[in-house]
């Protein structure tokens, strides 16, 4: 306290520095805390997890069996979409932002984030956003039903009224990420304390200055895109019309010019949360860590080039598509050193397996799994034979639920003694990951079968050859379902109470949030920059 | 990182404008959809955009005052200039997918249409009389979409808005210079004077406008053409309007005697903005009107 005395001069500021939390609601709507957004957001994600993960209920259940049972294929279709839409947009994003909020500031020894008010709008943008898309499945045309991909002319000639809320929705969603984007971004470069020079950042940090670069750069093309989307379907222009010299093809290479870099932008920050657990576990040094720096860098280079091999079936010209393979399949490079280097890391190490390690350990291998379908659908000439069908369905399910999804956990059980003081259980927390895990591969694996056998993705109905599959990734389904139902009681338990965290939480855990600050932190952390060694 | 402490960063403490401005923004957009529904009239759009307008006069009013009461540190004042930048960043990758746009459908799917790469049959079975052409005036199926007669050319009103722009460029730093040397007559004549040229940049292009639709039947609607044309100029004279409108306030406050030589970041970020908008237009008259 004794450095605000000799800052008088900023009265107001000085006053400011005393006050914990406001009271009541209004705290939460009016919050400039980066604490408190970062709450938000997680909460928001979750809800939106839950929300999205009851829509892939009703598609595993209209598919438990052939034929259809239960809703109409309109509706599966909305399904489908809206699922891809909110579990993107909704959970893992937000979720990734939260994170930042909650630990770029103590992880760099910020006093905040660097522009807390505009902390606050990025998310109280996005309940109005999702708000608005969720509207739509009770509005006349039902929700958006053309695939999470909105690819025209399905959602333009051929869409409900309804599209433009989904329109307006994502306008207001890419606002959203734009600002959160920039404040990281100024946040990092701008708010670090003296001594934690760039190499010496958490690679949390740096994977996240990598994302919110990305971000910055495409968020405002898929701005552009919807926003030719609406002037096609209200004021007769011709982007996506080949009858006026346009061409819906031009769509799905805006849409993937930022849809490829996105998919990076869901995975950079688990690279990092990984980069962080599987250290303290092993309880060695993060194995390369400049080299992990130079991956993060290069997959975001290369994200920007590779997006066509969404497409390799749209009739592109030859040397396009070899183009787009091999830069696809150069991706595997930085991706390989970043998964050797966590072996490595681990390798002789003194290693223990809590919770958020199982996480972490789930992470690495079955990431892996989805990164290998992903070499196999880059294949040009192979990819004609998987595209569209249940495969990429696998693949991208390994990457972002196995993937993105289970770094978020580990990241949770992680953390949150730090957030809130409190251990979480560890043995709910291990049949929680057990649980889990089991169903996961239950519910994806068979998928790479049956897409290899040729059922297509985004059908409520499927040939009679293919129903066992589909029974047993529907009954994993409904067991991975059930099983975040029991995280969110596992949450719940752990904010309330639990046995009382350390100031170090782990053992062998490093870096300023663990060393410098006590579980929980206080309201307003590092308002002295710690000393970085 | 300039070896401050942390207790000096200035973190503002519970905000109201940021859930006003969601308000005003979820309004303004489903009022517009409504109103393109035909359900509703314009008025909540404009209710909506009203809320902003005011969410934003409050916000930077809020901003203007705790700068003038000098709680910013240059820590501070570092974190507003890689908050700009970002954002201008953030605007040209906005621009950049309609020039992506343009540039796809003048390199690829017009003459696609007419056969080329490997799409003879693509052009026979759809339209076989369609002629790839650029600026493409006759169109595959030109009965659903309007007729132009004619595009723009360069060398009009386009070159002379170039002018305007770049010499607007270059009153803002007349501007800047006089700020600097503590001469605020002329901070506000040349600031003045990159006020009326933007302004008028935006008058001629609406010339420009009335031209196109009243005389060559030039439209948003006359196909690719005509969509890049006007979602290009369309929405770079939005932003002309938006940094000339931003320029008028800054106008206003060199006038109340805000700013000094130290210390005027809202001067130089509405001057990058200008200059920003003015190289995205370099863009257009290359390739939207010349080449």
């Amino acid at each position: 306290m004794s450095t605000e005395i000799t800052h008088g001069g900023h009265d107001a500021h000085a006053d400011h520095d005393h006050h914990g939390p406001a009271k009541g609601l209004m705290r939460w709507v009016t919050t400039t805390n980066h604490k408190d957004i970062g709450t938000l957001y997680l909460w928001l994600s979750f809800i939106m997890l839950l929300y999205g993960g009851s829509m892939a209920m009703v598609i595993r259940l209209e598919l438990f069996q052939p034929g259809l049972q239960w809703v109409e294929p309109h509706f599966f279709n909305q399904m489908t979409t809206m699922h891809g839409l909110v579990m993107v947009f909704g959970a893992i994003m937000p979720a990734f932002v939260g994170l930042a909020n909650w630990l770029i500031p103590i992880m760099i020894g910020a006093p905040d984030m660097a522009l807390p008010r505009m902390n606050n709008w990025s998310f109280w943008i996005l309940p109005f956003a999702f708000t608005m898309l969720a509207s739509t499945t009770f509005m006349e045309g039902g929700a958006p039903a053309f695939g999470w991909t909105f690819y025209a002319p399905l959602s333009t000639t051929f869409a409900p009224d309804t599209t433009d809320f989904f329109i307006f929705a994502v306008h207001l969603m890419g606002i959203s990420s734009v600002m959160g984007a920039i404040n990281v971004i100024a946040t990092i470069l701008n708010m670090r304390a003296p001594g934690m020079t760039l190499m010496k950042m958490p690679l949390f940090v740096w994977t996240w200055l990598i994302t919110a670069y990305l971000l910055i750069a495409v968020m405002p093309v898929l701005a552009g895109a919807v926003t030719m989307m609406l002037t096609d379907r209200h004021f007769g222009t011709s982007f996506f019309d080949a009858a006026g010299g346009g061409d819906p093809v031009m769509f799905q290479h805006i849409f993937w010019f930022f849809g490829h870099p996105e998919v990076y932008i869901m995975i950079l920050p688990a690279f990092g949360v990984i980069s962080a657990i599987v250290p303290t576990f092993a309880r060695k040094p993060l194995f390369g860590y400049s080299s992990m720096v130079y991956a993060s860098a290069s997959i975001a280079i290369l994200s920007f080039m590779v997006w066509a091999h969404h497409m390799f079936t749209t009739g592109m010209p030859v040397a396009g598509e070899l183009y787009f393979m091999y830069a696809t399949i150069l991706i595997s490079v930085p991706t390989g050193v970043k998964v050797f280097n966590w072996v490595t890391t681990m390798w002789k190490g003194s290693m223990t397996f809590e919770t958020p390690m199982l996480w972490a350990l789930g992470f690495i291998v079955m990431f892996t799994i989805g990164g290998f379908s992903g070499l196999m659908l880059g294949v040009a000439p192979v990819d004609t034979q998987y595209h569209d069908t249940y495969f990429v369905v696998a693949h991208f399910h390994y990457v972002l639920v196995t993937g993105a999804l289970y770094s978020i956990i580990a990241a949770f059980y992680y953390w949150v003694p730090k957030w809130t003081g409190h251990m979480y259980d560890e043995r709910l927390g291990k049949i929680h990951f057990w649980w889990s895990t089991i169903a996961v591969n239950v519910l994806f694996f068979p998928q790479h079968f049956v897409g290899l056998a040729g059922m297509p993705r985004r059908i409520p109905d499927y040939s009679l050859q293919f129903a066992e599959f589909n029974m047993i990734s529907s009954i994993g389904g409904f067991a991975f379902g059930l099983a975040q139902v029991f995280f969110l009681y596992i949450v719940i338990k752990t904010i309330k109470g639990g046995e009382k965290a350390t100031d170090q939480v782990w053992e062998g855990a490093t870096g300023l949030e663990f060393e410098h600050l006590p579980s929980p932190p206080p309201y307003h952390s590092f308002t002295e920059a710690p000393p970085v060694k | 990182m300039s070896g401050t402490s942390n207790a000096d960063y200035y973190v503002p403490h519970g905000t109201h404008w940021p859930i006003i401005g969601s308000i005003g923004l979820s309004l303004t957009v489903i009022g517009i959809a409504n109103f393109l529904h035909g359900t509703w009239s314009m008025t909540p759009m404009f209710v909506g955009l009203a809320i902003i307008i005011f969410m934003m006069y409050g916000w930077f009013g809020t901003v203007i005052d705790e700068s003038i009461r000098g709680l910013y540190n240059k820590q501070v004042d570092m974190s507003f200039r890689w908050g700009m930048s970002w954002f201008i960043f953030s605007e040209v990758m906005f621009f950049a997918a309609f020039f992506g746009a343009l540039f796809y459908a003048r390199m690829y799917s017009v003459p696609w249409l007419d056969g080329g790469s490997n799409n003879d049959a693509t052009a026979q079975y759809l339209w076989p009389d369609f002629e790839a052409a650029w600026p493409l005036l006759t169109l595959p199926l030109g009965d659903k979409f309007a007729q132009a007669k004619e595009v723009i050319g360069p060398w009009g009103l386009p070159a002379i808005n170039t002018a305007i722009l770049l010499a607007s460029g270059w009153t803002v730093t007349l501007a800047h210079w006089a700020l600097k040397r503590k001469d605020r007559d002329w901070l506000v004549y040349w600031l003045f004077a990159t006020v009326a040229l933007g302004f008028g940049f935006v008058f001629l292009q609406g010339v420009e406008y009335v031209h196109a639709y009243q005389d060559l039947n030039l439209r948003l609607d006359s196909g690719i053409y005509g969509s890049t044309f006007f979602m290009l100029t369309g929405f770079h004279g939005f932003h002309v309007t938006m940094g000339a409108t931003m320029l008028l306030i800054i106008m206003i406050r060199c006038a109340k005697g805000h700013f000094s030589p130290e210390n005027h970041f809202a001067f130089e970020a509405v001057a990058w903005y200008w200059h920003f908008v003015d190289v995205v237009w370099l863009g257009l008259f290359i390739f939207v009107y010349w080449l």
